[in-house]
């Protein structure tokens, strides 16, 4: 009887626990921004290998789109289309790995922090809310002008450990309200480990929370990169969307009106940004039913 | 007053901790960062003598243990010795930076606060009239603040000033002018910054518009809010002395994340429109591998947006009084 009950319970817990996803897949946003991420990703995936050397010089140079180049040509005569398409893969790649190490930096010290309270969350509390307060590309310029041109890790590396706060602070919020939860407390009078407490009942619980904050993070990767490449601070022979924008601007096509040449990247770093955002956005009237309209 | 003392307590901490990671960011450079610095920053222009002490101090490398190096280093800050720029040999960096802060301060203010105002209350209207073309248009400032503001700042640049000839391209005054407080070179100087204003406003926008739209959503389904509709209050004063007041706060406390990004995207901005912002120069300190210029930028930024936040916050206490009485 009791058996019957509390394996009934468990199962109620897994179909909370990913009965959110399923909700999620059946909103519009999702659905949209899940199709935009996958062009994109299929891009980046098989993409380099459709398309060519992006940095042959063929053709005419800061030639108008037209059939033979879609997009136009650079400068020096290469294909913008070729280019976008080719740096589809660095771009993605490098919002994507600076985005899970950020979410997993700010659940170690989100949850792991809030959960084990005292001074150490004090401390790690205090020093996300520092980090929060310190202007990001400022700190981001200042690290690239020292490490220069060190390749794709160090760029990511930067991105991650200046942006993991915000989460950091959501996610210890949380963290606070469910430490008092029955299950918690059943499960430490159990007698089970702190980190087993954290990794099977806290962050499956939150875990809704930390894929929304990773969302959030990987937008704010793809922008800190583009800008960062737009700049000239990363690696200029790993082609990104950011640094063909990096090239237009220094070939001045803004002024010789090649248009052609730095709305693509932009379009694409924008277009990304905003299926992420619908993700989030959709995930958010999941989670939170008061959003939910009826429309 | 004890709130007052804690914010005022946790920002000298935060700036002290800002500080002190600028002392630390040379030590991440493998070798004698001095060294490597005086041959990188040479390429670039000529370098003062005794450039190498006063960066070695600057940098917190100077002589005796770490703890003297910091202390001779925090004597440097206090002291408002910042060296010497390369860029603009023989200036302090001091004076580089007194000379730019002014169009970038002045510049990102109006933008923001124009941006911020108008952003409020197009959520709050789009809140309060769900289902209208406004609400509808959520999306739209998606894709807004999903583009970077330098890329803005290129669209703008090729529609009003390369295609249409409506504001100029590049530079933050007619360089023919003696720039000074009279009539024509205000008018020139505004001329230049409408371009700029735009592309913040219009890439900042839809963050607040979009945060305080469901802000709300959340408050107009509290009771107050329907027992002020019920009371027969009219609607308007429903909106904005009972909802809109209320759910403005989370877009108060959050405005330390988002200054970081206004600011971060302006930096970015003034590069495209070639602004005589600091960030355009911060660019230039970049190129130019100009140490002493770059690491003051950052301490100025750093301290500039820690204060408009301690401001927030101050004024966050005054019209929130919860976060007084909490703690």
């Amino acid at each position: 009887m009791t058996a019957a009950v509390s394996s009934a319970a468990q199962q109620g817990i897994r179909a909370n626990r990913t009965g959110w996803l399923a909700a999620a897949l059946r909103s519009r946003y999702v659905v949209a921004g899940l199709v935009i991420i996958g062009v994109f990703t299929l891009v980046a995936i098989v993409g380099p290998y459709l398309v060519g050397d992006p940095n042959t010089f063929g053709g005419t140079q800061l030639a108008a789109p037209s059939r033979q180049h879609w997009f136009g040509t650079t400068q020096i005569g290469q294909d913008v289309f070729t280019q976008l398409v080719d740096a589809t893969r660095a771009t993605l790649a490098i919002g994507a790995l600076s985005a899970v190490i950020a979410t997993v930096v700010s659940v170690g010290v989100g949850v792991g922090g809030g959960f084990a309270g005292g001074v150490a969350d004090e401390a790690l509390s205090l020093v996300s809310n520092v980090a929060l307060v310190i202007p990001q590309l400022p700190l981001v310029i200042l690290i690239a002008a020292y490490v220069r041109h060190t390749g794709i890790w160090s760029v990511v590396l930067v991105i991650a450990l200046t942006s993991w706060a915000a989460s950091a602070r959501i996610l210890r919020a949380q963290t606070l309200s469910l430490r008092g939860r029955d299950y918690v407390l059943a499960a430490r009078a159990y007698g089970e480990r702190p980190w087993r407490i954290v990794v099977v009942e806290l962050i499956p619980n939150e875990l809704p929370i930390i894929v929304s904050q990773f969302i959030y993070a990987a937008i704010a990767a793809i922008l800190t990169q583009s800008t960062l490449s737009f700049l000239g601070l990363a690696d200029p022979s790993q082609l990104t969307w950011g640094n063909i924008l990096f090239f237009a601007q220094n070939d001045s096509a803004l002024a010789s009106g090649a248009w052609w040449w730095f709305v693509p990247p932009g379009l694409c770093i924008a277009l990304v940004g905003t299926a992420l955002s619908m993700l989030n956005f959709g995930l958010d009237e999941v989670l939170n039913p008061r959003l939910r309209g009826n429309r | 007053m004890r709130y007052v003392l804690r914010k005022l307590g946790f920002y000298a901490v935060a700036a002290w901790l800002a500080i002190t990671l600028n002392f630390l960011l040379p030590r991440l450079i493998p070798g004698d960062p001095v060294e490597q610095l005086i041959a990188r920053m040479s390429q670039g222009g000529a370098v003062a003598p005794g450039e190498a002490d006063s960066l070695r101090q600057l940098l917190g490398l100077g002589r005796g243990n770490g703890l003297q190096q910091y202390v001779e280093y925090l004597h440097q800050l206090v002291t408002l010795r910042f060296g010497t720029s390369i860029t603009y040999f023989p200036l302090p960096v001091t004076k580089v930076i007194g000379q730019e802060i002014y169009w970038t301060v002045i510049l990102v203010g109006v933008a923001l606060l124009l941006s911020v105002v108008v952003g409020l209350a197009l959520g709050a209207v789009a809140g309060w009239r769900r289902g209208t073309w406004l609400d509808t248009s959520v999306p739209t400032t998606m894709l807004f603040s999903a583009m970077p503001y330098f890329w803005v700042a290129l669209l703008l640049g090729y529609v009003f000033a390369q295609r249409l000839h409506l504001f100029p391209l590049s530079g933050g005054y007619d360089p023919a002018l003696i720039p000074g407080w009279h009539g024509a070179f205000i008018a020139t100087a505004l001329r230049h910054a409408i371009l700029p204003a735009l592309t913040i406003v219009i890439s900042s926008v839809g963050t607040w518009m979009f945060g305080m739209r469901n802000m709300m959503v959340s408050t107009l389904a509290e009771d107050y809010v329907v027992a002020a509709q019920a009371k027969g209050l009219r609607p308007r004063t429903v909106l904005w002395g009972y909802a809109a007041r209320n759910a403005v706060i989370p877009s108060v406390s959050g405005f330390a994340i988002s200054l970081g990004f206004v600011v971060s995207g302006a930096l970015a901005m003034e590069i495209v429109f070639s602004y005589p912002g600091i960030g355009y120069n911060l660019l230039t300190a970049v190129q130019n591998d100009d140490f002493p210029l770059m690491q003051g930028i950052f301490l100025v930024i750093t301290m500039a947006v820690l204060a408009a936040n301690l401001l927030v916050d101050l004024l966050h206490g005054f019209i929130d009084p919860r976060t007084r009485a909490s703690t």
